[in-house]
């Protein structure tokens, strides 16, 4: 085992080494392009045994990753935003293929305006794709999530393609300290891939991906695909668990920060949890009960794990870093949909922010936490939140008045 | 090149490699090649398919082939080749398949998928000098959604989308692209027209293609019953009149070089070929219209013109 200072992009590359991956089509967008130069450079290097190949796009890119996958290969591959939505419609296919299969999103918020900072309704435009999603908050758990992806994907039980996801910029391009494993103990955790399930070879022919016709087999294969995520909870346990003897480390479906007891609670997801986590230390300095709750595992969705965590507080407030255009956040519907039916639960609140990137101040938090606390006080609840600064805003008049429009 | 052709249909092997009682259409002209092309091919085969009429061969639990088969969508089969390509390569040199267990990777697709919205991935498949075959059936117009205009359509069809009326009498303005030039801009070592009327030209081919790594690449013309509006008995009538009158052109590019492998000795007239098909019906009734049917004609004669020049060249 070395300790290195990597961005979140290498600590991904690191990973995917780690995995020892035989393939990987590629095609670059920013913030990703990173990880796929890291490992070509590798590969040029004669330290990764793989294939690389770059296509002609993304949508090529998921194509050429799941067929490669369906002949019986360990295939990784990555994208951002843009890129994303263009290999789009090959997401849901290569689920339906039921493609083992690990791809990292650098997430990116989409145009239009086009914009490089990142924020979240790239990935979450992918939710119900049936791939699973692991969120990341530091560059550690990009590199140990990769491993676990693999371990999860190639389950007999799950058997579905799975995202690893990280913030761009925040974290793609931030070094953070970064425990790199030993290749022995990583084969510990994830042993070679022996495809039974599909493959390619002349003496067994096999016929991947067909039609079906009508509603009931269309039924049958898509409910098979939702219970073999919702397996994957139990399969992800397991794993973190191995995870936690074999490396002393380990990353469960969600993270509580000083929650136990906490009675305001912010849900948040990936590295902008960071800027929470700090929000709430500053909380307990002023003796406010406040915690945090980080979502790590998306898809398959830890509804108990998440229900429990929460159950018992006064507040929680959902930040989402993503907007359901003319709805409002996505994990805050999530989070509802999955404490309605529960007694005790807490009051749920939204707000929105960091869209493209922008930053949530400690000022901010400081006003999430206390409309928590009033509503708790009152019982009302304030209508979802756009986090703007007035600071932002009279930086948004001055470009206005650059531009004459004002 | 030790290639020795076959001459005659019976020399073609009696084994069919695709069973029968597919939902294609009767009369179908893009089977009736494929079952051809198998045969060429081999059982040691996967199909990488694009979305399109024969999507329909497999459907859940059946499949009428006796290989692998593989759907993807409609613009990205190519890439769905090289996955596959580049797995089986991955695991032979890893020692982790037998290469007695290699397979051909063949992708197929029809024209709206080849001339289209699947051109940048043929693009990219044959530039990177994939070690694939590409059999496109193409019956010049989006067929599967019941004949919409594609840009494989030819001069002045009348498609779903491209109806003859009384502002458009022509029915399809545009010609034909031509795929074929596209394709052999790129150089790939193999790449030939076909039709299921020279099976013995299209065995021929393939055989010669075999020896190639690299793109091998084949457009057939297909006729297409409900979408021409023609007999299904007529089908192998109407693949043999596009080429008897030159609309058609049976040729191959060997690393670029084309050459042809049928003239007719005598050109029959377009007409005899537009005639009976209801898509160049309104060029017939209710009045003939002579100048697009003399424009047919010209464009068919030009072409010739060209290949004589072309061709006596080189010789």
């Amino acid at each position: 085992m070395t300790k290195e200072m990597l961005t979140g992009n290498a600590a991904a590359a690191w990973g995917v080494r780690l995995a020892e991956v035989d393939y990987i089509p590629a095609y670059p967008i920013t913030p990703q392009t990173e990880i796929i130069e890291t490992l070509a450079k590798w590969i040029s290097a004669g330290v990764l045994d793989a294939r690389f190949v770059t296509v002609d796009s993304e949508h090529s890119m998921i194509t050429a990753a799941g067929a490669a996958s369906a002949t019986g290969v360990r295939v990784f591959t990555a994208t951002s935003s843009q890129g994303l939505l263009y290999g789009f419609e090959m997401l849901y296919a290569v689920a339906g293929w039921r493609v083992p299969l690990v791809m990292v999103n650098v997430s990116r918020g989409l145009s239009a305006p086009i914009t490089l900072e990142p924020d979240h309704n790239d990935i979450l435009a992918a939710r119900d794709s049936g791939f699973l999603q692991i969120h990341c908050e530091t560059c550690q758990e990009v590199l140990d999530s990769i491993l676990m992806a693999y371990r999860l994907a190639e389950d007999e039980r799950v058997l579905l393609p799975v995202f690893v996801n990280m913030d761009g910029f925040h974290l793609s391009f931030t070094r953070e300290p970064v425990e790199i494993p030993d290749l022995e103990k990583a084969k510990m955790f994830l042993p070679a891939y022996q495809p039974r399930h599909a493959f390619f070879k002349a003496s067994q022919p096999m016929a991947q991906g067909v039609a079906v016709i009508g509603g009931p087999a269309y039924s049958y294969f898509k409910y098979q695909m939702h219970l073999a995520s919702i397996k994957a909870l139990e399969v992800y346990n397991e794993a973190s668990k191995e995870f936690g003897k074999i490396f002393g480390r380990s990353h469960n479906t969600i993270e509580g920060y000083m929650i136990d007891d906490a009675e305001y609670i912010l849900v948040m997801i990936n590295s902008f949890s960071t800027l929470g986590k700090a929000a709430i230390k500053e909380a307990r300095a002023k003796d406010i009960k406040a915690g945090l709750l980080k979502l790590r595992l998306l898809r398959p969705f830890p509804e108990s794990d998440i229900v429990k965590a929460i159950k018992g507080a006064k507040a929680a407030a959902v930040v989402d870093q993503n907007i359901s255009v003319g709805k409002g956040g996505i994990l805050h519907s999530e989070i509802a949909g999955a404490i309605c039916n529960q007694k005790d639960k807490p009051l749920l609140l939204s707000f929105i922010g960091g869209l493209g990137g922008k930053n949530i101040s400690p000022q901010e938090f400081e006003f999430i936490i206390d409309c928590m606390v009033k509503a708790a006080d009152t019982g009302e609840i304030p209508a979802p939140r756009l986090l703007y600064t007035e600071t932002e805003w009279k930086e948004m008049d001055r470009l206005k008045k650059m531009a004459g429009k004002l | 090149m030790d290639v020795i052709p076959i001459k005659s249909i019976k020399d073609i092997p009696t084994e069919e490699d695709i069973f029968p009682g597919t939902p294609t259409c009767a009369g179908c002209g893009g089977l009736l090649a494929l079952r051809h092309c198998l045969k060429a091919l081999g059982k040691k085969v996967i199909i990488v398919n694009a979305a399109g009429c024969f999507t329909l061969l497999s459907i859940y639990p059946f499949t009428p082939f006796q290989n692998s088969w593989l759907y993807t969508a409609i613009a990205c089969a190519p890439a769905g080749a090289q996955g596959v390509r580049d797995a089986l390569d991955i695991l032979i040199r890893k020692g982790r398949l037998d290469p007695e267990e290699d397979l051909k990777v063949v992708v197929l697709t029809g024209d709206g998928a080849a001339y289209d919205i699947g051109l940048a991935s043929t693009s990219g498949a044959i530039y990177r000098n994939l070690d694939f075959y590409y059999i496109c059936y193409d019956n010049e117009a989006y067929g599967n959604t019941g004949f919409q205009w594609s840009g494989a359509t030819p001069f002045a069809s009348k498609t779903g989308t491209t109806p003859a009326g009384r502002i458009s009498p022509t029915g399809t303005e545009l010609s034909k692209k031509n795929l074929f030039e596209i394709w052999r801009s790129h150089k790939p070592p193999y790449l030939a027209t076909i039709s299921p009327a020279h099976p013995v030209d299209l065995i021929n081919k393939f055989k010669k293609a075999e020896q190639y790594k690299g793109p091998k690449l084949f457009i057939n013309l297909s006729p297409c019953p409900p979408g021409w509006a023609t007999d299904p008995s007529h089908s192998a009538m109407f693949a043999k009149l596009a080429v008897d009158t030159g609309i058609w052109a049976l040729k191959e590019a060997i690393c670029g070089d084309v050459r042809h492998t049928f003239v007719p000795k005598k050109f029959r007239p377009v007409e005899e070929y537009l005639k009976g098909q209801g898509r160049f019906a309104h060029l017939f009734k209710p009045v003939r219209q002579e100048e697009i049917l003399a424009k047919i004609q010209e464009m068919v004669v030009q072409y010739w013109n060209e290949v004589q020049d072309n061709e006596s060249i080189k010789k």
